[in-house]
């Protein structure tokens, strides 16, 4: 995270304090989520002691929220695929309900593991997904197991599993938005990224 | 004192800016017994115009419950608001068996004074005594839900559940790079309020028992975290950043641990948090995946998602001998949990013929109902008086937000009018 762009936090996060009064946007950008959280509480107190007259009951009391708005979107910026692999499959699909590596994706992941073998340096991640159907956190757990079952494939061909991690989005970001079955098929994926 | 400040601000601040997207409600099937109530619109002796209609909202409620049959206004043979001015010949009329009336009255401080009474047309009296609440212009809506509650809880003898809260996520925007909106609302949907907001997802919100805190799971560079947070200060702490899975977190009944779900030793697993010391205990120990935990009201026990037995079923798990025993056995499979208050009844996703609904299974007997007919029907959540579940459903090729009650015969759908809402999480009553 950049000086500049902490800066402009702390622009917006002021000016929303002057246009609601005694309300504060936290906002927190990277790490030291804790300590900058915190800070804008003190905040808070502070503004609210100097003039508060207006009283509520019952759910009233709760009503007060601060929102935080979080924007690390930069650092999460792609590398571009390296050479040796252009033109190599990075997305390989499942069966519904299912985490076995399909053939067809045999020879592809087999030059993914060549290029690491030959690149102890390098470093993938693993992005397992689901499709919409069932619930979220099961899905989680179903991405992650596609995501493992393409890890073993390359683990198996001599990559290091410390070149690699497995991370799940669940159904969380699917790549087709309809609601039939081409929609799942395209869903039901783990990504090859390199890192 | 200054969350109150806090909370005048932010009505006004997010009412503006937030407005478009606030859930509407369609009631789409009532019960088949409703009770014919008048909410007749509250008096009012001053100039200048009221901030909210409070009759308008509490009727507004009390449809909502599926309970009662309000009267139109439309109808009304007299707006009596004191009950000397009642003439009930005219409300047998009308064939309403309770009749709301009130008043509402400017203070010099800048209060308002609002004055009800429930009276019941048979009998001719009062069915309490008149009561009346001081709030600021900010707090006509909590005015209107505290009413509403009371007479609910008058004619219904359990507690009404309209002075609660909902969370629930957005997806806003391109589909292909959506802003996820964490937001509180009131239980009518009104009042939306952003908690978080990210262009990474956020998923899995849960209430501390108290209603002040929130868990939730928010993706950082593309890695899933669990973060716990105060609601009025915004205050938040990343509690779980291990390798592979931190997700479905889940607050114990005394507010002191968090169930959660961690990969870090190969496959998901269910370990508990001990928030204050962060002491972190393993629950489950299988091959299979185990998520979704959730737990008993007494604290007890944690039912969680299995797929040990082939594919995905209940599961209970004994917090202290960490004994686990199958607890859903109809369907082809049932995800996700959650036990009423009263721990008669367990709410699951419950897949049949191809079908993902709500089903409400009877810990006693056994039997089990399906009580949505939606599409793929996920996340339920019990409104804290046992009533109602909120669950996320798909409706026109968009995500919304649906009710039905724990008997299948009320449902009503909460559609925003931009993007998928989803993951609702109805609020504990606020102490």
């Amino acid at each position: 995270m950049s000086v500049n762009k902490l800066g402009k936090f702390a622009v917006i996060g002021l000016s929303a304090a002057w246009l609601a009064g005694c309300s504060t946007t936290a906002t927190d950008t990277d790490s030291s989520t804790v300590a900058e959280d915190a800070a804008s509480t003190e905040q808070v107190e502070d503004s609210a002691a100097a003039g508060s007259t207006d009283q509520s009951f019952g759910a009233g009391e709760d009503d007060a929220v601060t929102s935080v708005i979080v924007d690390d979107s930069a650092e999460v910026a792609e590398e571009p695929m390296t050479d040796p692999l252009a033109g190599v499959d990075t997305v390989f699909y499942f069966d519904f309900d299912k985490s076995i590596v399909r053939p067809a994706a045999r020879e592809a992941l087999a030059k993914h593991a060549e290029f690491l073998v030959a690149n102890p340096d390098a470093r993938i991640v693993l992005e397992g997904h689901a499709d919409e159907r069932g619930t979220r956190e099961y899905n989680m757990a179903l991405g992650e197991r596609r995501a493992k079952a393409v890890s073993r494939y390359l683990t198996i061909q001599g990559v290091a599993a410390s070149q690699i991690e497995t991370v799940s989005f669940g159904e969380e970001v699917p790549v087709a938005f309809g609601h039939d079955a081409d929609a799942w098929q395209l869903n039901r994926r783990v990504e090859v990224r390199y890192e | 004192m200054f969350k109150r400040c806090l909370s005048a601000v932010f009505v006004f601040f997010f009412f503006v800016s937030t407005a478009k997207a606030q859930l509407v409600i369609e009631i789409t099937s009532g019960a088949d017994q409703l009770l014919p109530i008048a909410v007749v619109p509250f008096g009012y002796d001053g100039v200048e115009a009221l901030p909210e209609d409070i009759a308008q909202i509490v009727q507004d409620d009390l449809a909502r419950s599926g309970l009662f049959q309000p009267i139109p206004r439309g109808n009304m043979l007299s707006m009596p608001s004191k009950e000397e001015d009642v003439f009930y010949r005219d409300w047998r009329l009308l064939k309403s068996d309770y009749v709301v009336i009130g008043s509402v009255k400017k203070l010099p401080n800048n209060k308002y004074r609002i004055g009800f009474e429930l009276l019941n047309v048979l009998s001719q009296k009062p069915v309490q005594k008149h009561s009346s609440i001081d709030v600021g212009a900010n707090n006509f809506r909590d005015a209107a839900h505290y009413i509403s509650d009371k007479i609910y809880e008058l004619l219904t003898g359990s507690r009404g559940a309209f002075s609660t809260r909902i969370l629930y996520v957005t997806a806003e925007g391109d589909r292909k790079a959506p802003l996820f909106k964490l937001q509180v609302a009131d239980a009518d949907g009104h009042r939306p309020q952003v908690v978080v907001e990210s262009k990474e997802p956020i998923l899995s919100p849960s209430w501390s028992s108290d209603g002040r805190k929130i868990a939730y799971v928010m993706f950082r560079n593309r890695r899933p975290n669990i973060f716990i947070q105060e609601l009025a200060s915004g205050k938040r702490q990343q509690i779980a950043q291990f390798k592979g899975l931190n997700g479905a977190p889940a607050w114990s009944p005394d507010g002191k641990k968090l169930a959660i779900v961690l990969s870090k030793d190969n496959n998901p697993e269910i370990y508990t948090l001990d928030i204050a010391t962060q002491k972190l205990e393993r629950m489950t120990n299988h091959y299979a995946i185990d998520t979704e935990p959730s737990w008993e009201p007494d604290g007890k026990g944690i039912v969680f998602t299995s797929d040990r037995g082939g594919n995905p079923q209940i599961y209970r798990l004994d917090v202290n001998s960490k004994q686990v025993e199958r607890v859903t056995f109809e369907g082809d499979l049932n995800t996700r949990a959650r036990m009423t208050p009263d721990g008669r009844y367990l709410v699951t996703v419950q897949k049949h013929d191809g079908n993902y609904h709500i089903a409400l299974q009877d810990m006693k007997t056994g039997r089990v109902q399906i009580l949505t007919e939606t599409y793929l029907d996920e996340s339920p959540s019990i409104a804290p008086n046992g009533s109602m579940v909120i669950y996320a459903t798909t409706y026109k090729g968009k995500g919304i937000l649906a009710v039905v009650s724990v008997d299948g015969l009320v449902k009503y759908r909460l559609p925003s009018a931009d993007g998928d809402v989803r993951e609702p999480s109805w609020s504990p009553y606020f102490k």
